[in-house]
């Protein structure tokens, strides 16, 4: 409604000229990749048997991880935003390191710990399990990486919403359980959704800690990055083929993302809809879309 | 009913308070009195230093502190004496200024909440909660979101909600503060009707809110009690200024002479018949419109003067209020411009005998 009237601001000319080049630093590159694509042997090149292997082994991965995502990541979250303890700022930052982490030390971290001679690959050896160099140290590499985008997101969120409707829930006889159930939970859904669209996406790129971690076996641990690196070196056409595949897979997750953070910004934008078309509202509500 | 000693260093409070099955108590205090940590120590968001409190048999907490249990030493052995019962179990339900209704369920699910919580199943909660939008006569809100509601339309639902929780004490925080003055009356009247046999207590700084609300009333400031008793009297003669200033009284205080009274600035005032013997302290309020304002001209033969100079002229209505310091006078606006009042004018309040009533402080 506001974005349609014309509006004075106050942005200089050279910020947006700055800005305009900024912009097309991002997008010329993806517009170049996109007129290299050998468009002919497209539907070949991107269904030949290794590259839809990665593929589904990207998925399958990524899906996994951003599973675990979520069900570390909420409570991580959670005790953050809600508890305080001693060294909670230092957990914080330890807790979000992966993020600002090379990838590659990820996996030589992750190697040192789940390794066959790494602090925990001893115990998993006399299991008789092995991780490194399986499909599960892949997941386990993809959710070291995208864990923090989870928790990062969901925890502002949580500040956000603040604690005075889980205060009143709990006056109201509600168990603790129950407030994050029916209270809290629901009011951080879309930052949650947010989070984990952001999470699966890390996953699906996910490169460094994977090679490094998991190695590079068709079928077993080559994700589809993995598979886009080996093919530049004998057939970019089918690297560049695969790279626009993932492209499109980030600008659909992107785009997402802009949904449910439309669905955040709605939520604030409630009470002045709820004068203009209370009828609609309530339409929409009672589909609960 | 509800047993009530509690400390908290860092806010300065220090209060010990009891209601009894069915009564309510209105707390009355400015700003930063200590009201809102009183009902979040008894709603248990908020722990104490030390203390102890009681709803009926159930403890809600119980806190010895150091001075209590012994030296430092002692109590560090055993820390897990400190009894402490979590929110959800006590039985005290919370309404605050703001109606804080789930944004995301809908009005019915909203009041049905404590209901759900208590275990009851969804049909029978929502039948509940039906009942109790009816009590509020909001039963025609049941389907909206919060969104779509009103100021005070929110606040019935969210009254509807904590009695719906079926609480053995109800906590309000200033419940009608935040809303309009057009639709308070209706509101004060509606929780007047649900309050009654009620446990509650109602923290406002309203004074209006305790005569309708309250059986008892109890004065606060910066974390501890300045004077407590029934409605009536604590308005009608109040000891502490503050309580003066919300009855909207004029306050002297001082000592009780043959004549009258001499106030604590050494002013004699004569009163009305009174028996408490000479010497004692005392104590009367006057109403700002019984008091007159002079410049030049003799008071009335008897009355008493207080010499002050002139803060502050306001408008109230059809008078305006002469403000001198703590003491004022509601005087006709004709009568300011006779007397062509501005502020920092030294005048003369007069006080006629027979409207200043002593009592004991």
């Amino acid at each position: 409604m506001t974005r349609a009237t014309r509006r004075y601001s106050a942005v200089p000319r050279w910020v947006i000229v700055l800005a305009a080049l900024g912009a097309c630093f991002t997008l010329l590159p993806l517009v170049a990749m996109a007129t290299r694509v050998n468009w002919g042997d497209f539907g070949a090149l991107i269904t030949s048997e290794s590259s839809v292997d990665a593929l589904l082994l990207s998925l399958r991965t990524s899906v996994s991880a951003t599973v675990l995502c979520v069900v570390f990541g909420v409570p991580m979250a959670l005790v953050l935003a809600r508890t305080s303890f001693p060294g909670q700022r230092v957990l914080r930052a330890l807790v979000l390191l992966p993020l600002v982490l090379p990838p590659v030390i990820g996996g030589i971290a992750l190697l040192a710990t789940f390794g066959r001679r790494g602090l925990l690959g001893h115990t998993f050896e006399v299991l008789g399990i092995q991780i490194a160099f399986s499909t599960t140290a892949v997941v386990i590499a993809q959710t070291f990486v995208a864990l923090p985008f989870l928790v990062v997101s969901l925890e502002g969120a949580l500040r956000v919403a603040g604690t005075r409707y889980e205060a009143v829930a709990s006056t109201l006889g509600a168990r603790p359980t129950t407030v994050l159930r029916r209270i809290t939970l629901p009011l951080v859904l879309p930052a949650l959704l947010s989070g984990a669209v952001l999470s699966f996406a890390r996953a699906l790129g996910e490169f460094g800690a994977t090679l490094t971690f998991a190695g590079s076996l068709q079928g077993v641990t080559r994700t589809l990055p993995l598979e886009i690196y080996l093919q530049r070196e004998t057939d970019p056409d089918a690297a560049v083929a695969l790279s626009l595949v993932l492209v499109v897979v980030a600008v659909l997750v992107v785009g997402l993302t802009l949904r449910t953070g439309s669905v955040d910004a709605g939520l604030a934008r409630r009470p002045r809809l709820a004068v203009v078309t209370p009828a609609r509202e309530t339409h929409s509500a009672a589909d609960g879309s | 009913m509800l047993t009530f000693d509690a400390r908290v260093d860092a806010r300065g409070f220090d209060l010990a308070l009891d209601v009894a099955e069915g009564e309510t108590v209105a707390i009355l205090g400015p700003n930063g009195a200590g009201k809102s940590t009183l009902l979040s120590l008894i709603s248990g968001l908020l722990r104490a230093d030390e203390g102890s409190a009681a709803l009926g048999s159930t403890v809600l907490f119980d806190q010895p502190g150091a001075s209590r249990a012994g030296s430092r030493a002692e109590s560090r052995g055993r820390p897990g004496t400190a009894a402490w019962l979590a929110p959800h179990l006590r039985g005290v339900a919370l309404l605050s200024q703001e109606a804080l209704l789930f944004p995301h369920l809908s009005v019915l699910d909203n009041v049905a909440f404590g209901p759900r919580s208590a275990g009851v199943s969804t049909t029978a909660a929502r039948a509940t909660a039906r009942e109790w939008l009816a009590e509020v006569e909001a039963s025609d809100l049941a389907d909206r979101r919060p969104s779509q509601l009103s100021g005070g339309q929110a606040q019935r639902v969210a009254i509807a909600r904590a009695l719906a929780a079926n609480p053995r004490l109800l906590l309000l925080d200033e419940p009608l503060a935040a809303l309009d003055i057009a639709v308070a009356p209706a509101l004060r009247r509606m929780l007047r009707r649900v309050l009654v046999g009620r446990t509650a207590i109602v923290v406002t700084h309203e004074v209006l809110d305790a005569v309708t609300f309250a059986d008892r009333v109890v004065v606060m400031s910066r974390g501890q009690i300045l004077e407590q008793g029934t409605t009536h009297d604590v308005l009608e003669r109040p000891r502490h200024p503050f309580t003066a200033q919300l009855a909207g009284l004029n306050l002297l205080t001082g000592m009780r002479t043959a004549a009258g009274m001499r106030t604590d600035a050494g002013v004699e005032i004569a009163a009305g018949p009174s028996d408490l013997a000479e010497g004692i302290a005392v104590a009367a309020a006057v109403r700002p419109g019984a008091v007159a304002v002079l410049r030049d001209g003799s008071p009335e033969p008897g009355a008493g003067v207080i010499e002050v100079v002139v803060t502050d002229l306001e408008p109230r209505g059809d008078v305006v209020r002469v403000r001198a310091g703590e003491l004022s006078a509601d005087v006709p606006p004709a009568r300011i411009a006779q007397l062509d009042l501005v502020p920092g004018d030294s005048v003369r309040f007069a006080l006629r005998p027979d409207d200043v009533e002593l009592y004991a402080r």
